[in-house]
């Protein structure tokens, strides 16, 4: 029935076609359309890009470049002596993805090869979804659970973290990303042909053996790029280090302490009330524009990584 | 065939299996058990949220603007303002990301410049969202002289969602058989006529699906909203998409970096607020995902 | 028909030396499911050392479900059930102490496609002797050099034992892939129709390889190519709907079947 519908549409288009010759007009005007919507994703990176070099420049006439860079102080906010040295909102990004990736990395790879190598389809459909809800919590659900849960929970066990901290939110930016490793860890591994297990097992390998020196090696640089994209929303990742980090720009490695990362700074100001022109309203485009090469610069990566995969077989 | 004795012995690596088995079955525990924790996580999460907002959710909270005395704060205003904002982001982006994913799929030949669009859009949805936030800040808010209008916020979450809906249609445009295309041709369809009467019907369903996840991500995302400077505490109801609002990320944020506690009981009935919506948007996904799964 | 003469003098070349060989696969009233899909019925096969034994039939007959079933592959398709016994060595392999890793061990099995491993040729072959815990570096490269002569794949690869396996021509990777199992020195080699997906010279290659092996191994070969079974093999087995219709000297089989049916098949009545 339905082919036979289709068919009728078609039919009755045509009848029209013929009785007005304008949508032949369209046939030419629908394309470049459709070209202007695609070019605006163009745009907009476009637009990100010369959004961000044309306010850091501005930004760099007050501030010289080698201040930004070698500086080791950030006190934008001191009336008398105020300094711009991004290097301990590098930290701060820096510690929170490392305990992130610590967090992440062991237990989204171990879920990606539960599913994809040990659990049956029963306990897959299961997962799935729980998967699925943690990748749709947002941001600020996570900043929340932070700082009112894990924080007072790793202070009940070292009371020696302060309120804000690296631990808590790191450990939570971990969580966030888990739901990405593990899904685009398991493509990976699920992309490696049955056939290549079964000659394994019928080495007579056990499954760990099967998985660990032939499945995950196969899968390597998938599950290599899944990690590199995960680090990259690490880095990128707002509210939660917003919420429970703190705000207090420091270089020492320190993780018991507030600190401050760039994503964070910028947030700090923007609900801060440093008026429109003034040298701290360009300071969260000079870091905005360092954060977006870092993400840039790990996606790129990711990329080329995955390609390297894709040739494989 | 020369004669070659046997250089291996296989009794040996016969009495190594238990220790491998063991082996395997401790490697499986342990990846049983990060599986488990990734269960008890999203438990413990949502089960932490309940229990601390579920006493302040009330009518009144639904009812209420937002209020210096916790007591009588509500959350009127800001779920107003993400519907409002959600009006502007969901023409924008379905229109632009279907757009674009039908002018890939069915318009743009192999050469460079599709690659490059390509390349560029999966470049995008690797960009921070707190980056799309001061992109909206400058070119919406400053340039486009919007100030922190609904309509400023709006065009921001549809460019940081568009990169999603776009592969999202891209897929189901490519999952549209190709003989329901030749078909179309065969009667003497043009290409558009074809596309808009047999490709984008069939491909409709995927379509929604991914673009309602995309919309799920724009409900929740609050820096970008920091960034532009959409203000928190706002006890007014917007008229026009020109007006300032307040949505409910930026309520919950809000709340949540006060630091008296009874705030915080806010900031979790809120965010059940929150989930609930994202549920029931995530529940409409599923049912159009199963309805139409079986349909080839 | 040249075909059969050709048969008849290998039987005689098989008969000049009668051996004592003992049984290596007992298969014993054995039935399988997949589901409700009654795969193997009732099967009674005994399979002796140190012969080839061909199974035939029909596609869907059940004869991989069979071969799969030898080194219990088939566990790995969900909802399988079986009934009765396999004796290896008599030993039943479904009982719950003969671990499949062991029976996988003695047992080595090539698939129908040339399946090795995204490593190089050398690791591809060094892989069940580093799962087996063997770290020894020179018994290491001794046995790869072994299976890979005994595989007659030794002179193409020698020079790059550490390129990628996925460089070699299909027929190379299925020898490189019996040199696999011959790593483990099994005592059965299971074949899963081995040349199907290969060129007739690889074919060839293959067939006189396994006339080498048969000196030292048990080989058990899937074929649904019947002047494959009746040049390489000494006993053949007819697979009919998941059943056995009959089991002889593959001469016998292919000269003066017993069955109908088996005779039907073999001058491609149907199938």
């Amino acid at each position: 029935m339905k082919t036979n519908d289709g068919q009728n549409q078609v039919q009755s288009l045509l009848e029209k076609k013929y009785q007005n010759g304008f949508l032949s007009r369209g046939e030419k005007v629908i394309p470049v359309l459709l070209f202007l919507m695609a070019a605006v994703s163009v745009v907009t990176t476009i637009g990100i890009v010369l959004t961000l070099i044309v306010e850091t420049f501005t930004f760099f006439k007050q501030i010289s470049i080698a201040e930004f860079l070698t500086k080791k102080d950030w006190y934008p906010f001191s009336k008398t002596d105020a300094s711009y040295g991004v290097l301990p909102l590098l930290v701060g990004t820096l510690k929170i993805t490392l305990i992130a990736s610590i967090t992440a990395v062991p237990i989204g790879l171990a879920v990606a090869i539960y599913l994809s190598e040990y659990a049956s389809e029963r306990v897959r459909k299961l997962m799935k979804p729980i998967l699925e809800v943690l990748a749709g919590v947002p941001t600020i659900v996570y900043g929340f659970f932070a700082l009112t849960f894990v924080t007072p929970l790793l202070r009940a066990i070292f009371p020696s973290l302060e309120m804000f901290n690296a631990v808590s939110p790191g450990i939570v930016v971990g969580m966030m990303i888990i739901p990405m490793i593990v899904s685009l860890s398991e493509d990976a591994l699920s992309s490696v042909p049955d056939s290549v297990r079964q000659g394994a097992l019928a080495l007579g390998a056990t499954k760990w053996e099967m998985t660990w020196r032939v499945a995950f090696p196969a899968a390597l640089s998938g599950i290599m790029a899944s990690i590199v994209l995960a680090i990259s929303r690490a880095i990128g990742e707002t509210m939660i280090v917003s919420i429970a980090g703190g705000s207090t720009p420091t270089a020492s490695l320190d993780l018991t302490t507030s600190l401050q990362t760039m994503t964070s700074y910028i947030v700090q100001v923007s609900t801060g009330d440093a008026g429109f022109g003034t040298t701290i309203y360009y300071s969260i485009y000079a870091v905005g524009f360092t954060l977006f090469l870092f993400t840039l610069a790990m996606n790129m990566l990711a990329q080329r990584i995955s390609r390297r995969f894709r040739e494989e077989y | 065939m020369e004669n070659v004795q046997k250089n291996i012995h296989t009794d040996e690596m016969i009495n190594k299996i238990p220790v491998r088995l063991l082996k395997n079955k401790i490697y499986k525990g342990l990846f049983l058990l990060a599986a488990l924790f990734t269960f008890i996580l999203l438990v413990v999460l949502l089960a932490r949220i309940f229990s601390q907002g579920a006493s302040h959710l009330s009518w009144d909270f639904l009812q209420n603007f937002a209020s210096r005395r916790p007591e009588q704060a509500g959350i009127k205003a800001a779920v107003i303002g993400t519907l409002w904002m959600m009006a502007v982001v969901v023409p924008v982006s379905l229109l632009l990301g279907v757009g674009t994913a039908v002018y890939l799929e069915e318009y743009a030949g192999k050469n460079r410049m599709t690659r490059f669009i390509q390349m560029n859009i999966s470049n995008l949805a690797g960009v921070p969202s707190v980056v799309f936030g001061l992109l909206g800040l400058t070119l919406f808010v400053r340039v486009l002289f919007l100030g922190n209008s609904i309509l400023a916020a709006g065009l921001t979450m549809s460019l940081l969602i568009l990169p999603v809906i776009i592969v999202a249609s891209q897929e189901a445009i490519r999952a549209v058989p190709k003989e329901l295309r030749e078909a179309a041709y065969g009667l003497g369809a043009t290409k558009w006529q074809m596309i808009l009467r047999v490709v984008l019907p069939s491909a409709i369903a995927g379509i929604l699906t991914g673009s309602i996840l995309a919309f799920s991500r724009a409900i929740g995302e609050t820096a970008p909203l920091v960034v532009i400077g959409i203000p928190a505490f706002v006890a007014f109801l917007p008229k026009s998409v020109f007006d300032s609002f307040t949505a409910l990320p930026m309520q919950i944020y809000n709340w949540t970096s006060r630091p008296q506690e009874e705030f915080h009981f806010l900031a979790a009935a809120g965010i059940i607020v929150l989930l609930v919506i994202l549920i029931l948007m995530n529940s409409v996904a599923v049912w159009i995902r199963n309805r139409y799964e079986n349909k080839y | 028909m040249a075909l059969v003469a050709f048969k008849t003098k290998e039987k005689k070349i098989n008969e000049q030396a009668p051996v004592e060989r003992q049984t290596v696969y007992s298969t014993k009233k054995c039935n399988l499911w997949y589901g409700n899909h009654h795969a193997l019925k009732n099967i009674n096969l005994d399979m002796k050392e140190r012969e080839v034994t061909a199974i035939i039939g029909p596609s869907g007959c059940g004869k991989s479900t069979y071969i799969k079933t030898l080194n219990r592959m088939v566990d790995l398709v969900p909802n399988v059930k079986t009934s009765g016994a396999i004796e290896y060595r008599g030993r039943n392999i479904f009982s719950k102490d003969f671990h499949v890793e062991e029976l996988r061990t003695r047992v080595g099995m090539v698939f129908q496609k040339p399946n090795p491993f995204p490593k190089s040729i050398f690791e591809n072959i060094a892989f069940g002797l580093r799962i087996h815990g063997i770290k020894n570096k020179k018994l290491i490269h001794e046995t790869v050099e072994k299976s890979l002569r005994q595989a007659a794949i030794w002179d193409e690869v020698k020079d790059r034992l550490h390129d990628s396996a996925y460089g070699l021509s299909g027929g190379q990777q299925q020898r490189l892939c019996i040199a696999r199992s011959l790593a483990l020195e099994p005592d059965v080699l299971l074949m899963d129709e081995p040349t199907s997906a290969l060129d007739p010279v690889s074919t060839l290659k293959v067939e006189e390889l396994i006339q080498d092996l048969k000196e030292k191994y048990s080989i058990i070969i899937v074929t649904h190519n019947m002047q494959q079974a009746s040049r390489i093999s000494d006993k053949t087995a007819f697979f009919l709907n998941g059943e056995v219709v009959e089991y002889d000297d593959t001469y016998t089989i292919f000269n003066n079947p017993r069955d109908h049916r088996t005779e039907d098949y073999i001058t491609g009545r149907f199938g």
